[in-house]
């Protein structure tokens, strides 16, 4: 009886969706006749219909307002960090006009690291595996610099305390550097390195030089991860970064690749694909709503989203992204910069055929939307 | 690797004829598709070529399970 009823279920896959499917599932009790299942499903698809958008709806301006209005609430609650210890991650406000910007370069790059079930209940080796992930820079091995000019040598005196804490010795550090400084002789005696000016030219500026350009080295770990913080997440140590860098994070073998994320969305563009960084954009923003205590329908920001993934790349809702893809002219020059848009147009002799909401409230006619959609279709004789 | 992460939903190519169908059912252009680059990540193990359309199946919070698709463009 019960098989019957979920093969039943099963059966209106194509009228009603997978969720809703599932939830008369469970709703209802295994006892119930097929006919009055039958009633459920055929009432539930009426119910499902009433409930569509209809044709004509301008969702997107419902999408505006319904994330706008919220939105002015956020500025008011002045709660835009959140932070575990001494990491900061900006949200609020920020962040969601971040995200749907799209911006480049974004205030709190972060990544989440989740590592394999091997070491991931082991604290110690979560923390070596942190601390061997951060970027560590040749500036911050050292202890005293100085500087020659009468022999044109400089002295670097290493903290070895700091080396030994960060497991490396001085000779990995001497044959890095020698493969980075030319025109300069490295020499290392026990904790002192000494470059010097291989052709004796009167000037001192390449000294100041290779001392700025020493601190920048990288000597170990992995580019852009300037923080790390191990923190437990449910059952598991977790490792987060300030800092981005997810192609090289995913190489290691004790990362989970599955769930490892960034929270930059063109680096998860460029490393998962679009629709990840479609996901991507819901996640983020849905993660601020929630944390602000909002309740944005999360439709809402799908919508936003696809809009933003819908050309392979991701755009912002900016004047440089969505809004110059828009067809007509007169809608471009009411978003921002009308003059330019304008000008530019006239330069070109575009032509505006009035097609869409904006453009048409300019001159006072009916837009296409809702009733204004449809058209009259004659037979012409 | 990268295809198994869980931000990744499941990408397949679909035969001509299914496009064909796609189009019809959708009243819809190739061009008038949403877009994926042929470069994109999750397609790279599919052997694709520009012209094809993408089937996605995405995880959905709203309706349980949802269909999309994207027509490759070069990129």
């Amino acid at each position: 009886m019960k098989a019957d009823n979920e093969k039943l279920i099963e059966s209106y896959s194509d009228k009603l969706p997978p969720s809703v499917l599932e939830e008369i599932k469970v709703g209802v009790p295994g006892t119930i006749s097929k006919e009055k299942l039958i009633q459920i499903l055929d009432r539930s698809i009426l119910v499902y219909k009433n409930a569509k958008v209809h044709a004509g709806e301008c969702v997107g301006l419902v999408s505006a307002e319904s994330i706008g209005e919220p939105g002015t609430q956020m500025t008011l609650n002045t709660f835009h960090f959140a932070g575990v210890a001494e990491m900061n991650v900006t949200t609020g406000l920020p962040r969601i006009i971040e995200v749907f910007d799209s911006r480049k370069i974004i205030s709190t790059p972060s990544m989440e690291v989740f590592l394999n079930s091997k070491i991931n209940q082991d604290v110690e080796k979560v923390r070596q595996l942190a601390s061997s992930i951060k970027e560590t820079r040749f500036g911050e091995l050292v202890s005293e610099y100085s500087l020659n000019i009468f022999e044109q040598t400089l002295g670097i005196k290493l903290n070895s305390e700091i080396i030994a804490d960060k497991g490396l010795t001085t000779k990995d550090i001497v044959k890095l550097i020698k493969a980075k400084v030319k025109n300069f002789e490295v020499e290392s005696k026990s904790d002192e390195i000494i470059f010097t000016q291989k052709s004796k030219s009167e000037d001192i500026k390449d000294l100041y030089g290779i001392k700025e350009k020493l601190k920048e080295i990288k000597i170990k770990g992995l580019k852009g991860i300037v923080q790390v913080l191990p923190v437990k997440r449910g059952e598991e140590y977790i490792i987060l970064t300030s800092g981005t860098n997810l192609k090289d994070v995913l190489a290691l073998p004790e990362v989970d690749g599955t769930r490892t994320v960034s929270n930059d969305i063109h680096e998860v563009r460029e490393v998962f694909g679009i629709e990840a960084a479609r996901q991507a954009i819901i996640n983020e923003v849905y993660k601020v709503v929630e944390s602000q205590g909002l309740n944005i329908n999360i439709r809402h920001v799908m919508l936003v989203s696809d809009l933003m993934c819908v050309g392979g790349v991701v755009k912002g809702i900016t004047r440089y992204g969505v809004v110059s893809e828009k067809a007509s002219v007169l809608a471009r020059a009411s978003f921002e910069t009308p003059l330019k848009h304008l000008i530019n147009a006239a330069l070109e002799g575009e032509i505006d055929n009035l097609t869409s909401v904006v453009e048409n409230v300019m001159i006072n006619q009916p837009v296409p939307i809702g009733t204004g959609l449809p058209g009259l279709v004659t037979k012409m004789k | 690797m990268v295809e198994t992460h869980e931000l990744i939903p499941k990408h397949t190519k679909i035969s001509d004829s299914e496009k064909e169908k796609l189009l019809e059912t959708y009243q819809v252009s190739w061009s008038g598709l949403p877009k994926i680059n042929k470069s994109d990540p999750a397609i790279a193990k599919l052997n694709v070529k520009v012209g094809d359309v993408i089937r996605i199946d995405r995880e959905s919070k709203t309706a349980g399970k949802s269909v999309y698709y994207r027509a490759v463009v070069e990129g």
